[in-house]
């Protein structure tokens, strides 16, 4: 059975015009895959979430220490340390040999973006991890008392700097592979993924900041959306036959689910300034729309991985492209 | 790190490093020869004390293995054809007819029972050792590591299952042992091969459809022989992973087929996904200074 597979790429189902008309057939072994999805559980795309929420809340700390909102420089340390903490549990859970974590630590590799990773989040964490039990300071004694808050402050900063590799790093280890529609978004995974970090630190500071701090925090909300919906747009628009994972199935419904909570937790954030439950409202909204967009984006990487014309089509598509444009084509008959 | 370390045709050992390195080893598999007797699945369990992966009747003729997992390092694939393209190249007119008995000649040069147009495709695949290496790229242990001989070849004491290599590798080879958790694969027989012997499969093969030896001879003998091929009316014949400019500077371990690579379950255009990191990281980068500024304007814009 090769010729005509039944799980051949007609029926193209929803949203009917889409630039590139994948050919009506393909052949495959059995309709067996032929990349391999990851063998990842949820932890994965649940620290996609986590480790955007660490660094959008040590922005927002940096932030509001740096323009006297004591408020949100507060709820963005502790949040950053939480979700850093959850980040490390998640990773090494997924592990398939979790006591073996420490080796992560054996290489720095720029060729591995897991490797690069794991630096940023180490270094990450111990400046957000200071600056989170610096907010402690007053309850110490005195020496404690008087040392914490400058190297909290330093450890702020320091966090803020790195925020955004931790932000967006993540999105480059899911395109660094042969995953169909992951290797396919590669242009917009980290204007998805910083985005969705940014919104997700709006929500903390609209949860915990009264009206009268939360000013920079709805704009950040506002713009990290912004950048969200359009990367998400484009990834499921442009990218042909591998836009189509993203739009079925489990990462459709996450996906759609993460738009309607971010445009949601938006009008929220913008409409409701002046009340303290709307803003907190907004806020859970905007982290709920970070967790689903995360999923998504984890869940129709693996669908695509899943299915052979995933890889099979676009990589005819390819070789039909070069042989156009008279370059070789690669399995040629006359060798 | 020289011109081509992340993409286009390289001599693998000595960019990681190796100095007086041997010559790259490779396997050449001229599926046109395969019986289907999975001696090399066997003899490469056997050697490598790979644990059974269950038994299980997949209903894709005569396969039961599936594919190449992190228990089946050889894997044989079978297809069954009808319509073949060469069906009467060699043989007479093809119909519904009595075979009659098994005679001792070659399918179609007995007129008493000539040759249908039916036709077993048969395959042994295995790891690629390809010359940009997805798994070994982006493995975060340094666990995967290139050896002298131009493989590719994890190490089982440092590998802490991570799972990123497996869905780097552009073919779907490596994979996660479930019970165990680490990553698993083709070793191209490391502990044989330092020996001077050959790999356990090419050993086993009783037709040579499995062949080790220096890649550079390998490719010699397999351009010969796919020409003898073409000369025999095979005009189907064609190499798979041999080209050092493909998208993964070219296979260690590279394939005869006699149809499609994605009839055999191979993709037909992989590229490493690491040719495209830089360019992954500048778009990270570029995210980066945006979320930056978009913090910048937060703070410092006026009051909505």
């Amino acid at each position: 059975m090769s010729r005509g597979s039944p799980r051949g790429g007609r029926g193209r189902g929803r949203g009917g015009d889409r630039p590139m008309v994948p050919p009506a057939e393909f052949r495959s072994y059995y309709g067996r895959p032929i990349v391999r999805p990851p063998v990842w559980h949820h932890d994965i795309a649940a620290y996609l979430f986590t480790g955007g929420l660490a660094a959008g809340s040590a922005l927002l700390a940096a932030g509001g220490d740096a323009t006297g909102r004591p408020a949100l420089r507060r709820a963005g340390r502790v949040t950053a340390l939480g979700a850093l903490v959850a980040s490390t549990y998640f990773l090494i859970n997924d592990l398939g040999r979790p006591a073996r974590f420490h080796h992560m630590l054996r290489v720095a590799k720029p060729t591995s973006p897991m490797s690069m990773g794991t630096w940023i989040l180490s270094a990450f964490g111990a400046a957000a991890g200071v600056s989170a039990v610096a907010e402690a300071a007053p309850l110490l004694p005195g020496p404690l008392r008087r040392l914490l808050p400058p190297l909290g402050t330093a450890g702020q900063y320091g966090a803020a700097v790195l925020a955004p590799a931790l932000a967006t790093y993540t999105a480059v280890l899911l395109a660094d592979t042969a995953t169909p529609s992951w290797h396919a978004a590669y242009p917009e995974l980290p204007l998805i993924f910083g985005g969705s970090a940014l919104a997700s630190g709006a929500g903390v500071g609209l949860i915990a900041a009264p009206p009268s701090e939360a000013g920079p925090a709805r704009r950040m909300a506002v713009l990290g959306a912004a950048f969200e919906l359009y990367g998400a747009h484009r990834v499921e628009t442009t990218k042909g036959i591998l836009s189509e994972p993203y739009t079925r199935g489990r990462a459709g419904r996450w996906l759609r689910a993460g738009r309607a909570l971010t445009v949601l937790g938006v009008a929220g954030a913008v409409l409701g300034r002046r009340s303290r439950v709307v803003s907190a409202l907004s806020g859970a909204s905007l982290l709920a729309a970070s967790l689903a967009t995360r999923f998504g984006v984890f869940d129709g990487g693996v669908a695509s991985a899943a299915d052979p014309k995933y890889t099979v089509i676009p990589q005819r598509e390819r070789l039909a492209r070069r042989a156009e444009d008279g370059q070789p084509v690669r399995d040629p008959r006359a060798t | 790190m020289t011109g081509n370390s992340l993409y286009g045709p390289l001599d693998p050992a000595p960019d990681a490093g190796w100095t007086d390195a041997p010559p790259r080893m490779g396997f050449f598999t001229d599926t046109s020869v395969c019986i289907g007797c999975k001696a090399c699945e066997v003899a490469c369990k056997e050697w490598n004390l790979v644990p059974d992966d269950g038994f299980d009747l997949l209903g894709t003729s005569y396969d039961n293995t599936g594919g190449l997992s992190a228990n089946s390092w050889r894997h044989v694939a079978f297809i069954e054809q009808r319509g073949a393209p060469h069906g009467d190249v060699l043989g007479a007119a093809a119909g519904p007819q009595f075979l009659g008995m098994p005679g001792r000649d070659l399918p179609g040069r007995d007129p008493d029972a000539p040759r249908t147009d039916f036709r077993w495709l048969m395959m042994s695949n295995v790891c690629k050792h390809c010359t940009h290496a997805g798994c070994l790229d982006v493995c975060p242990t340094g666990s995967l590591f290139r050896t002298e001989f131009g493989t590719v070849v994890v190490q089982e004491d440092i590998c802490n299952g991570c799972g990123y290599c497996i869905p780097a590798c552009p073919y779907g080879v490596i994979d996660q042992r479930g019970d165990d958790g680490r990553a698993w694969k083709c070793t191209l027989c490391y502990d044989r091969i330092g020996d001077g012997l050959s790999p356990a499969c090419a050993t086993a093969c009783p037709t040579q459809s499995i062949q080790y030896g220096e890649l550079s001879q390998l490719r010699e003998r397999a351009a010969d022989r796919v020409a003898h091929l073409h000369g025999q009316g095979v005009g189907e014949a064609r190499l798979y992973g041999h080209d050092p400019s493909d998208g993964v500077g070219g296979d260690g371990a590279f394939f005869l087929l006699l149809d499609e690579p994605e009839v055999y379950g191979l993709p037909p255009d992989p590229i490493v996904p690491t040719r495209d990191l830089p360019a992954m990281w500048r778009r990270a980068g570029l995210a980066g200074l945006a979320m930056a500024a978009a913090v910048v304007v937060s703070f410092l814009g006026g009051r909505p």
